[in-house]
Order: C-alpha cells, then sequence, then structure tokens
C-alpha cells in the first residue's frame, strides 16, 4: 500500500456516506435508463465499450501476432513433442500393424509374416534412409536398436536377390524394366511414358492389376514414385527393386492366384515354376544380418513404442520406463532426472536467499538516500546488466579457479595452504556465486521501487510512538517492503530454474541445472521428444510454485513499482 | 547554557537550523509555552513551520541552540524516548494493521498489558466517535475517519505534548471545520500541551490560545488571536492574518503614542506609531476594512476623513464590499454590514470616508 489519501468521496466501501448513497439510488424509479437517443443506456454503453476494446486490440495487434508466430507456436510444437510419436508407426505401418498379433511376454520371437512385414518396412525405409532416424529413435528406450537398424538397413537390399535371380534366370524379359512397367502401368501411361524424357509422367497403376498382384503393385507403385521424386528417372528404364520381385514371388504363391492382362503368358509362366524356387525364410536372413533380431526384447520395444502418442518422454524425464510389463523405475545408475531437478530448485532457492539478503540492505540504502547521490549508485547496480553475461561469468571464471585471483591472494596472505587450493568452481558453489551476482539487480530494482514508495512519516511515526529503530524497521517498514521481496524472489527464482549459460560455464558436473541437460538433448543427442518433456515439466513445476506462492504469499503482494 | 523560563513546558531557545550550511532556514528561534497550551504556528508554505515541529519531535537536531521540555534539554533524547504524540499531514496510519492494532502498537512498544492495552485502545476509540471500526484497515476508512484515528493514536498512550502538521488539510471545508472544533475540545478537556502547525489563518485563529506567525525562518508575532488581529506587530502580519489595507507614506511627526503620516499624494493622517523609525522613516499604514465607515450619520467622534471614489460596490449578502480609490491607489476595499439603514453606493461615486487613528497602525516600509 502507498500512502493513498483517501479523500471522502473515493470511498466505495459501506461508510455511512455511501449508505446514504445507496438508499437515495433504491429510491429512484426502476426501469432500463435510456440514453439520450433513446436506446438503453446499458446497450450505447457497451457499443462504446466494445469500439474501445477493437481499438486496443488493433493497437496490440502486431505484437500478438508476433508473438503468437515466433514463440508460442514454437513453443507449442515443442511441447507436443515431448508425447509425439508418430516415427514408428510411420516408418514400419506393416510391421506394427502384424505385431499386434504377436504376444510380447510370450518370451518368443514373431512369426515368419512379421519379419515379411519388416523386410517390405525396412527396405523402403532404408531407401528413403528413414530407418537410422527411427532407430536412433529406439535407441532411447533400448541401447543397440540404433546399430542393429544401420546394418540390417545395408543387408536388406540383398534380402530378394534370390528371386530377382530366380525369375531372370526364368525369362530375360524379367530382366527389361519395361515388362514390368507395361504389366503394372495403365495402358494410357505407357503410352505417353514410351520415348518420354525421363523421369515421364507419374506412374498410373492399371486399374485391376491390384486384384490379381495386390502387394506386387503395390510396391512397384512406391518404387516408381520414389525413383521419379528422388532420383528423376523413370519406371521405363529401371530395374525394379528386388524387393519388388521377392513381392511378386509372393503374390505368385498365393492360393488362388490368376492374371489376365499384359504379358499374361510370360505371368503365368512365371507363376507355374515359383513353386520351384528357392523359398528363403525372412526370418533367418534378419537373424542372420544382426542375431539381436531373434531378441523378443527388440520387438517389445518396437510394440510398446508402436502408439502414435507415448508418456515414454515424460517417464524417462521422471527416471521411469515403459516396459512391455509396465512402468518401471529405470536402473540406478540411469537416473539422472530426479537428482538435477531437486538440484535445480534446491540451487535457486540457494539462488533468491542470497539475493534477498545481499540485496535487501542495498535497496534499503537507495531507497532513503538523496535522490541525487541514489541515482549514481543506481548506476552501480546497473552496471552488470551493460555488461556481457558471458564476459561476467568468464570473469567468475578467473576469479574462483584454483589458479584464480582469490586462490592466490588466500595463498599469499598465508590463511590457504599452496597444495591445498579451495575448490571454488565447476560446482555448486561457482554457480551460486556466479549467479548470485547476475541476478542480484532483478531483486534490487524491485525492491527499491517498492521501498521508495514507502514514505517516510511511517517511520517517523513509529519512533514518535515510542518504538525503537529495530521494532520500527520490524514492525513498520519490513511488512510494508515484502511486495518488493515477493516480486524479486518470484523474478530471480524463476529466471534462475531456467539458467543455462553461468551454470555451463562455472557448474562443471555438480553444478548444472536441468536447462543444461535441456540444451544437451536439443542441441547433442537430438533427441527433442526428452528436452520437451523435461522442458513441459520445468514449466509445470513454475506454474505449480506461482499457484502456491499465490495461496501462500498473495499475487496483489507482488509489486514491482509504486 | 540559557537561562530557562519559569514554568515553561516546551521553550525553543535561541534554536537555529540549517539543511545544507549555507542558509538558515530557521532562524533565532525563542519560544516558550506553559502547560496545557494550544499553540499554532502558522506561516506560508516554506517558512519553517514543519522543521521546528521536527526539532521538537526530533527527527532534525537543531544546528544551534537548545530546546527544552519541561524544563530538560532534549537535544541528545533519541525520538522515541521523548513521549511526544504526533499527528501527520498524510495520517501515517500503518496500512497493514488495523484500527486497534494501530492504536495498540505505542501500548505494545510500552510493554502495557494486554487487559490494560484493549482497554486503552477502546478508550481512545470512543473518545474520537470511532468504537465500531477498530477491526477496519485504513485504507477502508474516509479521510475524516482516518484523521480521527490518527489523533487517537497520537493520543492513546497519554502524552503530555501533541504535534500535529496540518492535520487537516488533506479534508474538504466542511470536515475541516468540523474536526477542528473536536482537536480543540479533545485538547483542552484532557489538558494536553499542543502545538499545531497550518498554513490556514482562519483555523490558527478559531484554534488556539496563542499563534505564532512564522516568515522567514522568524517568528514575526507571538500573540493571542485578537491581539495579532488587531494589534499586528509588522506589516507581513497584518497582510498575512485577515484582510487588510495599506497605505504607504513618511512619518512626519511622532507624538507619543500617535504620530503623523504623510501619504505619497500629499494628504497627512493620523495614525498609532506602532512599529515606525522615527520621524522621516517610510512607513506602512494598515486599516481593517471593518473599521473604515462612510455613512457620515454613523461616523464616531474624532475620525479622520478623507476623499475617496467608489470603483466598484459588491452585494454579499451579510455586507457590502466596496472597493475605493484613496490616495491614489486603487486597492482600498471597505466592508460595511448590511443594516437596514445602510446607504449602497454606485460606481464612480464621490464619497468621504473615516476611521479611528487607533484603529490605524503605522508598521514598517
Ligand atoms: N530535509 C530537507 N532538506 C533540505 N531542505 C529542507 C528539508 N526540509 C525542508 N527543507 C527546506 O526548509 C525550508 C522550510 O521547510 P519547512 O519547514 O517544511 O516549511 P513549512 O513546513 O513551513 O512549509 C524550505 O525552504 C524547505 O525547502
Ligand atoms: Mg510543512
Amino acid at each position: 500500500m502507498t500512502d493513498r489519501t483517501t479523500g471522502p468521496d473515493q470511498m466505495t466501501g459501506a461508510t455511512p456516506d455511501n449508505g446514504m448513497r445507496n438508499a437515495n439510488r433504491a429510491n429512484g424509479k426502476p426501469g432500463p435508463m435510456l440514453s439520450a437517443d433513446g436506446t438503453p443506456l446499458k446497450r450505447s454503453l457497451r457499443r462504446a465499450q466494445r469500439r474501445q476494446k477493437i481499438r486496443a486490440l488493433m493497437l496490440i495487434a502486431p505484437l500478438l501476432i508476433f508473438v503468437l508466430l515466433t514463440f508460442i507456436a514454437p513453443i507449442a510444437d515443442m511441447l507436443f513433442r515431448s508425447v509425439q510419436n508418430q516415427i514408428v508407426s510411420d516408418t514400419l505401418p506393416r510391421t506394427v500393424a502384424s505385431l499386434e498379433r504377436w504376444d510380447g511376454q510370450s518370451g518368443e520371437v514373431p512369426d515368419e509374416q512379421t519379419f515379411r512385414a519388416l523386410y517390405l518396412d525396412m527396405f523402403i525405409a532404408a531407401e528413403r534412409k528413414e530407418h537410422t532416424r527411427l532407430g536412433s529413435r529406439l535407441n532411447y528406450e533400448l541401447t543397440g536398436v540404433s546399430s542393429l537398424f544401420r546394418r540390417t538397413g545395408r543387408d536388406v537390399d540383398d534380402f530378394g536377390e534370390v528371386y530377382e535371380d530366380a525369375f531372370n534366370d526364368l525369362d530375360p524379359k524379367w530382366e527389361d524394366p519395361t515388362t514390368w512397367a507395361r504389366i503394372l502401368g495403365s495402358a494410357d501411361w505407357v503410352g505417353e511414358a514410351e520415348g518420354a524424357e525421363a523421369p515421364g509422367p507419374d506412374f498410373e497403376l492399371r486399374d485391376d492389376v491390384a486384384s490379381y498382384l495386390p502387394l506386387t503393385a503395390e510396391l512397384y507403385g512406391i518404387f516408381a514414385e520414389f525413383i521419379q521424386t528422388e532420383d528423376g528417372d523413370s519406371p521405363m528404364e529401371e530395374e525394379p527393386w528386388t524387393l519388388v520381385y521377392t513381392a511378386l514371388y509372393w503374390d505368385l504363391q498365393r492360393q488362388g492366384f490368376a492374371y489376365s492382362g499384359p504379358e499374361a503368358d510370360l505371368v503365368r509362366a512365371a507363376a507355374q515354376a515359383a513353386s520351384g524356387f528357392e523359398n528363403v525364410s525372412l526370418k533367418a536372413l534378419f537373424i542372420d544380418s544382426d542375431k539381436d533380431w531373434g531378441d523378443p526384447e527388440v520387438w517389445a520395444t518396437i510394440k510398446t513404442y508402436a502408439p502414435e502418442y507415448t508418456p515414454g518422454y515424460f517417464l524417462n524425464a521422471v527416471d521411469r520406463q515403459l516396459t512391455p510389463d509396465g512402468v518401471e523405475k529405470r536402473p540406478a545408475n540411469e537416473q539422472i532426472y530426479g537428482i538435477l531437478f531437486q538440484r535445480t530448485i534446491f540451487m535457486s532457492l540457494t539462488i533468491t536467499i542470497s539475493c534477498i539478503l545481499l540485496g535487501y540492505p542495498v535497496a534499503y540504502i537507495l531507497a532513503n538516500l538523496p535522490m541525487r547521490t541514489a541515482n549514481l549508485l543506481m548506476i552501480l547496480v546497473l552496471l552488470p546488466f551493460w555488461t556481457s553475461l558471458l564476459v561476467r561469468t568468464s570473469a567468475w571464471k578467473v576469479m574462483l579457479q584454483q589458479q584464480g585471483v582469490i586462490n592466490d591472494t588466500l595463498v599469499w596472505l598465508g590463511l590457504v595452504d599452496d597444495a591445498s587450493r579451495l575448490v571454488m568452481i565447476n560446482n555448486q558453489f561457482g554457480t551460486i556465486v556466479a549467479m548470485t551476482h547476475i541476478l542480484l539487480p532483478f531483486m534490487i530494482l524491485p525492491l527499491y521501487s517498492v521501498m521508495a514508495t514507502i514514505p517516510p512519516s511511517y517511520v517517523r511515526a513509529s519512533k514518535s510512538l515510542g518504538a525503537t529503530n529495530w521494532t520500527t524497521f520490524w514492525r513498520v517498514y519490513f511488512p510494508q517492503s515484502v511486495p518488493g521481496i515477493g516480486a524479486g524472489s518470484i523474478l530471480v527464482f524463476i529466471l534462475s530454474i531456467g539458467y543455462y549459460i553461468t551454470p555451463e560455464i562455472v557448474g562443471g558436473t555438480t553444478g548444472t541445472f536441468i536447462s543444461n541437460r535441456i540444451a544437451y538433448h536439443i542441441s547433442s543427442s537430438l533427441n527433442w521428444g526428452l528436452a520437451a518433456a523435461l522442458g513441459s515439466i520445468l514449466l509445470a513445476v513454475v506454474l505449480i510454485l506461482y499457484y502456491l506462492y499465490d495461496r501462500i504469499v498473495g499475487i496483489d503482494n507482488v509489486k514491482l513499482g509504486g | 547554557m540559557s537561562d530557562t523560563t519559569e514554568g515553561a513546558f516546551v521553550e525553543f531557545s535561541r534554536v537555529q537550523k540549517s539543511y545544507d550550511g549555507e542558509t538558515l532556514v530557521v532562524k533565532d528561534l525563542n519560544l516558550t509555552m506553559p502547560k496545557g497550551e494550544f499553540l499554532t504556528m502558522l506561516g506560508p508554505s516554506g517558512s519553517g513551520k514543519t522543521t521546528c515541529l521536527m526539532m521538537l519531535a526530533g527527527f532534525e537536531t537543531a544546528t544551534h541552540g537548545e530546546i527544552l521540555l519541561d524544563g530538560k534539554p532534549i537535544n541528545n533524547i533519541p525520538p522515541h524516548k521523548r513521549g511526544i504524540g504526533m499527528v501527520f499531514q498524510n495520517y501515517a496510519l500503518f496500512p497493514h494493521m488495523t484500527v486497534a492494532e494501530n492504536l495498540s502498537f505505542p501500548l505494545e512498544v510500552r510493554k502495557i498489558g494486554k487487559s490494560d492495552r484493549e482497554a486503552k485502545v477502546k478508550r481512545a476509540l470512543d473518545m474520537v466517535q470511532m468504537g465500531a471500526f477498530g477491526g477496519r484497515r485504513p485504507a477502508q476508512l474516509s479521510g475524516g475517519q482516518q484523521q480521527r484515528i490518527a489523533l487517537a493514536r497520537a493520543l492513546v498512550f497519554e502524552p503530555e505534548l501533541v504535534l500535529m502538521d496540518e492535520p487537516l488539510g488533506a479534508l474538504d471545508k466542511q470536515l475541516r471545520e468540523h474536526m477542528q472544533f473536536e482537536i480543540t475540545n479533545l485538547a483542552h478537556s484532557l489538558g494536553i500541551t499542543t502545538v499545531y502547525v497550518t498554513h490556514d489563518q482562519t483555523e490558527a485563529l478559531t484554534m488556539s490560545d496563542r499563534v505564532a506567525v512564522f516568515d522567514d525562518g522568524r517568528i514575526q508575532q507571538l500573540a493571542p488571536p485578537d491581539q495579532l488581529y488587531e494589534a499586528p506587530q509588522n506589516s507581513f502580519v497584518a497582510q498575512f492574518i485577515g484582510e487588510n489595507n495599506t497605505l504607504t507614506g513618511t512619518v512626519t511627526e511622532v507624538n507619543g503614542e500617535f504620530c503623523k503620516v504623510k501619504l505619497d499624494d500629499g494628504e497627512v493622517i493620523d495614525a498609532k506609531a506602532v512599529n515606525i523609525d522615527g520621524v522621516g522613516s517610510k512607513t506602512q499604514v494598515s486599516i481593517r476594512p471593518e473599521r473604515v465607515e462612510y455613512n457620515s450619520e454613523r461616523m464616531a467622534e474624532g475620525v479622520h476623513t478623507i476623499k475617496a471614489e467608489v470603483l466598484e460596490f459588491i452585494y454579499m449578502g451579510d455586507i457590502f464590499r466596496t472597493r475605493l480609490r484613496v490616495a491614489g491607489k486603487d486597492d482600498f476595499v471597505i466592508k460595511t454590514r448590511n443594516a437596514p439603514d445602510q446607504v449602497r453606493l454606485k460606481r464612480g461615486q464621490q464619497i468621504e470616508i473615516g476611521w479611528l487613528p487607533s484603529d490605524c497602525h503605522a508598521l514598517d516600509a
């Protein structure tokens, strides 16, 4: 509260005067008030206010749009990433569908059918070079998956060679890309594509080919689109992937196979011969490529992370993990985030308290000095703001390190033995010292602006009433400066809980904050989902603390200035 | 040290005060107050009234001189041990305490027991007719109510001396007049000694036993209200208190209590020699507007008459206010009571006005 003089007319409470006024008002005639032109007063008031509101909104619109586009939208997107998990089902759609039938707890590797689905997904992903990304994603959950995917991605090209050779040996026509194009492409497309410059017109499937050769049609379509858009080649000139040969083999082997259309003789001949082809087991090929494919745990991990949205990142951020058996604690040596969150909050509190202890007397002196001197000293308080954060932090490095200024001085004074110089940096102490220094102005400024509005007459009144200096301070001055402490503490605490640069430079391993871990996941490990989950938790912690603060101290007890 | 005046409760003895070491804000202040007196410091803004009050309360130290309370010098006693009640202009009620807590504060710091405290707080609140407001916060009170609480807080610990620095400045006129009455009543019934600061002369005249008129860091005159009005000691006091006509001239003759003054236009008048330097010195002659008569039938024996021209005649209900040109000056004002037989003047009329030489004070120029 500032000492605003409350004139008799500014009262809104139940003063005797207001009681009289209300009584007078109540005696007035009921019914809506009309404005001069006859419209109800309420409506014209609302109209006038709406116009005002729109004008106000237009004034802030540029900033609003700017903030929305450059700040809120990216943050929302980032937060969304903390639960987003489409990568598994996008990259391995057939495998994921096939795994639905598989029982993760059985302890057995899925059947051949699932391996066939994996072959199709893996081959396409490898062509599109998407398998490594998925490998890194799943590696967060099970180490080794990344290399497994990389190795198999290399090998998967050769899995279908048996069938490619078999078809080519059967009839050299299968080696001709145009044969495939005629069987699978529509007549119109074939007509246009013949002789056209690569990549030619967009591939079109023949109408009924999908009913005779469903898998081949699907995969050839994918192949054609891929080489046309990615490589700029024409399907008329490119031999299909071995995958397509494999698919054709499987189609021909289907129960009740029939075919009519171009090259009907060729296809039927192949169908006859196909039963004699060597039938390779994809399960064997995969396990041959990497024995981990025979490990049910790999499959369980794929199945567990198949849904499009996952709590996995959040569980990870609180040192839990999602396993086929449900949520479990991570192994003790992987539990780091709980400790980091605790440390972040503990150190932020320590920094906030240090700032209060150091800043309060400074703000008090500033607020009670004559204006001119106070302004001069205020420049000293603000000076750190005009220096680069990096420079200030590095300066602390120079001061605090073992061969640094403070240690040198202590050794020179003989207070500390040269052999046992104090370790004051790359630990929590260093971070707390440097951050207290950096955040101090954020405490002093609100404190000062609140203290400057406390009229000296309160102190005088208290002393005239017989209170000693200490009683005056503690019972009269201090309670009125609490809103400043509140504002400064919120500022400093929230700033420090998300601080990054200073702990990064002077924090070492024991003095780093959760934000340093977030930055690591954003820029080094590229695990954005986990970074987003950690960030969301941090945001939630701040909001909860803010709420608690409001309940305990009251947010209207926070004042940044007069 | 200085010799203390017998029976004085508050005494300023040759007190000087400078804030910057260059100018004296208070110059040689001498003042004695008996117990139970209501004394008002009256003066224009910046004349050093608050400074005097703060020196008495202990928030400023006198640069020179001595302040005595009940015969004892208090220069070295810290404010909280002086036991002086104070009412501030902005009331300075502690916003984070309720009204009752505000009142209880001075009792708590004096370590008075809880039941005693409650009784005293209640009595003080009843005294200012605010008994029902103990649980409120100051911000929930109107200006007048806050004023009463501030008064109650200054009195609750039963100080013998109370200082008030323009306590009614923030109130509207009606409330102010009412509070003036209440404050003087309280002060007299409790028998406390009061130093009251104001720049409002009506307030000073109606409330005080004595008024000290301040200007330029000095007391220009210290006297009861009627004396101040009727016998101003110098032209500042004459001008500052009430309405006043001044004519300038030169003293030509002094005989005892009276003197002759030759006005700037050559006319010679008789005046009371109050504050002149002798024959030949410049002087300002002061005459109150209501002591001038223009109706020859009502003029008393021995009045001095002089010619005048009516410039303006204003009907104000209870009185007529007439502006005249007298002795070459255009701002001579007279006030006459609106009696049934009173003559009303017209603009441009040439008349003769008169006053008694004893109502005409020759003061410093
Ligand atoms: N704390 C201060 N520092 C410097 N000058 C002051 C201070 N307080 C008052 N003054 C000066 O002293 C003079 C008298 O002030 P004050 O006693 O407040 O006058 P008043 O109360 O009669 O209006 C003024 O010229 C004012 O500017
Ligand atoms: Mg003043």
